[in-house]
């Protein structure tokens, strides 16, 4: 068996791929940090207690790695689900009782949730080591905005099912915004956005009708938090991890002064 | 108070594997205490005598030998009815108070492990036992609270092993040791260091995720009618502590204003923050006043809230005890009182302002302001001066060090932060409604 890996190790093929021998020296354990794409994330070396699992809590890490994870199993759950009022409910439907696989739903759910709570864990990690201080301030902000996208994609996501749970957490969510100041039509001061007396907020204007694409959550809302969910926010919080993690490594580290 | 459907066959069963989990988590324990230091063997024995019963508790509940009516492994009812006694929203903010205070005063006592373990057990147990009354496992059983059931067992975690670190830290640093985090710090390889603990860390998070995919299914309710209703209508867990904010401000404050202010003041956090101690490190005594304060807004306001909207809010948002039946026809007897009702018909034993009938826009806002003159002074004072009276009095080295603009967007976010227990305790003790209570403009405070 030895001499079919180390056939398959120097063929032509493998190494067009993997650029030098495998990683069980020195050497080629730097070198493979600095070729591969994906692991030149991470530097060559760094401080033994920097990675220590009972300083980390490895929070951000699982939490980006529910971000994977619901990527593949949403990416999954597209090919399947509908977003019309004649369809979601039952394709969701059939997701529980008929479909093969049908659990990625399940794990794409409990995944959601997780990633939630683990967002939360690494700020609070974050928080109590000090790592936003001097020079990681931009990055703390970066993981609030994090934080909000990843609490929006979870709302927006919690709509599709169409079933009860779904519709009136999202109109108890959204009915917040009727009473956005001045962007509401029952916060305080819409009034003071009119014309010759004439409202420019109302009911059919107002930051929840733009939210829901209608006075109340319907199908439009169904079709504007599926956009949400599964197009313009990901691509967000797909840009705002690289500038996190890249931040990370030009400030010098997850934690500690420079 | 035998109101409700008694245990059944399979919920016994499954309380079984949590016992038998139970009991071999103090197996472990006490084969670990065994190993690590000999001359607690009388320490040992106890525990191990515990597992035992555990183990015993497991095997009752495992071979199903008595019928559901008799079984006798469950919550007394006399605590299930002290319990639901004192449920309601004063004693349970005291209690979160009382538990977050007791943490930070007794951290050095806390952070020790049997305390930990011993705490763990309790609250382990009491979930167990409680599981067996109908009530509490509506509510806890539901397939969206899970998850906050686990959060709280892993902040809990996660805040004992902060305070044990940071303890530890702070005992290094009084007696002139290096810190934890820099014993022992050489710079080591990544590959394989951190490349195999992160594929570790991806497994676990993978197999974790699988099973609870297999074993709890996802919610899936009636199909959306917006003819029905539910009662209680809730928001999505993690935004609970937002709505249960409505029980004392308007939606523009609760829904809006406060949360926007939540996340300026987390963004705002690295440019408040001028100490520069405690940076890669964990510490309690180098930055007592950031943690505490952050502490304060995680633990009690966010996951306190949430807990509370999530477990104890039934419908119409009243308050019910963990055991109690969520009866839709509970009356809460609601009278509160606007600021300046107190003041013109208590004080002044007058007629509130209102303006004549009739009236053009121009007067009607007169009488307004006449009306609520009072609280709108306070809410202005609260906002513009109270800042200067800080930076005068309690945090004067504060106000010093970090300069003026600095200062007011800090005290100002803390007096935002403050604002919400502030409003909680005038509603508890004087049923204040509304400090400014405008709703002709929607402008109520």
């Amino acid at each position: 068996m030895a001499s079919v890996g180390d056939y398959i190790r120097g063929s032509q093929i493998w190494k067009s791929i993997f650029r030098h021998p495998a990683p069980i020296d020195r050497r080629n354990r730097i070198v493979v940090m600095l070729t591969n794409f994906f692991l030149h994330l991470h530097p060559v070396s760094i401080k033994q207690q920097g990675i220590a699992l009972s300083y980390t809590w490895c929070m951000g890490g699982i939490t980006f790695f529910l971000f994977l994870a619901e990527t593949v199993t949403g990416v999954l759950l597209m090919f399947y689900y509908r977003p019309t009022l004649e369809h979601a409910f039952n394709d969701i439907l059939a997701l529980r009782d008929v479909t093969t696989l049908g659990v990625m739903r399940e794990m794409h759910r409990w995944g959601a949730h997780a990633m939630v709570i683990t967002v939360w864990l690494h700020m609070y990690r974050v928080f109590l080591t000090g790592s936003y201080k001097p020079p990681r301030e931009f990055n703390w902000v970066v993981g609030v905005l994090l934080l909000v996208l990843t609490l929006l994609l979870s709302f927006t996501g919690y709509l599709l099912p169409w079933d009860q749970l779904a519709i009136w957490a999202i109109t108890v969510g959204s009915n917040m915004a009727r009473a956005t100041p001045f962007l509401g039509h029952e916060g305080p001061g819409f009034q003071l956005l009119n014309i010759g007396g004439f409202d420019l907020i109302t009911n059919a204007s107002d930051a929840r009708f733009i939210l829901l694409g209608g006075r109340f959550v319907g199908e439009m809302t169904l079709n504007r938090f599926y956009i949400l969910h599964c197009v313009a926010i990901p691509l967000v919080v797909a840009l705002l991890i690289a500038i996190h993690f890249w931040r990370i490594r030009k400030d010098g580290g997850i934690s500690q002064p420079l | 108070m035998t109101h409700n459907p008694d245990l059944t066959s399979s919920v016994i069963f499954g309380l079984g594997w949590l016992y038998l989990l139970l009991s071999l988590m103090n197996i472990w324990w006490t084969a670990r205490i065994m190993k690590t230091d000999p001359h607690r063997d009388r320490e040992a024995a106890l525990w191990g005598a515990y597992s035992g019963l555990l183990f015993m508790a497991a095997l009752a509940h495992l071979t199903g030998s008595s019928s559901p009516q008799h079984f006798h492994i469950r919550m007394p009812n006399f605590i299930k009815e002290f319990i639901d006694l004192g449920a309601a929203p004063v004693p349970y903010f005291t209690l979160t108070m009382v538990l977050f205070i007791g943490v930070v005063v007794l951290r050095k006592w806390f952070v020790k492990e049997t305390v930990g373990w011993v705490l763990l057990n309790l609250s382990v147990l009491f979930l167990t036992l409680s599981m067996t009354d109908y009530d509490f496992r509506q509510i806890v059983g539901k397939p969206d609270n899970v998850p906050i059931v686990s959060m709280l067992f892993i902040v809990g975690f996660f805040t004992w092993l902060y305070f044990k670190r940071a303890v530890d830290n702070d005992e290094r640093r009084a007696a002139g040791r290096p810190l934890f985090e820099q014993e022992k710090n050489d710079k080591i390889l990544v590959w394989p260091d951190l490349v195999y603990s992160e594929l570790i860390c991806m497994v676990v998070t993978t197999v974790v995720l699988v099973a609870w995919a297999l074993l709890l299914p996802a919610p899936l309710e009636e199909p959306a009618s917006s003819a029905q209703t539910p009662n209680p209508s809730k928001a999505p867990w993690y935004f609970l502590g937002l709505q249960e904010m409505l029980v004392y401000f308007d939606p523009w404050m609760a829904g809006v204003v406060l949360p926007s202010m939540i996340l300026v003041g987390l963004m705002a956090i690295p440019y408040i923050d001028f100490n520069k101690l405690g940076n890669g490190y964990y510490t309690f005594n180098e930055r007592k006043f950031a943690i505490l304060t952050f502490m304060f807004g995680f633990l009690p306001l966010w996951v306190g809230m949430i807990i509370l909207g999530t477990f104890l809010r039934g419908p119409n948002w009243n308050f019910f005890g963990i055991y109690e039946p969520w009866d839709a026809h509970k009356l809460e007897v609601l009278n509160n009182v606007n600021l300046s009702e107190y003041f013109w018909i208590y004080w002044l034993q007058a007629r509130i302002p209102t303006a004549p009938a009739g009236a053009d826009e121009f007067t009607k806002i007169i009488y307004i302001l006449q009306r609520e003159w009072l609280g709108l002074l306070l809410c202005l004072f609260y906002l513009a001066v109270v800042p200067f009276l800080l930076a005068a009095t309690i945090f004067r080295s504060f106000a010093v060090k970090m300069g003026f603009i600095r200062f007011i967007v800090f005290s100002n976010l803390l007096l935002f932060m403050a604002s919400l227990p502030i409003k909680m305790v005038l509603r508890w003790s004087f049923s204040l409604k509304y400090i400014v209570g405008i709703p002709e403009w929607f402008f109520n405070i």
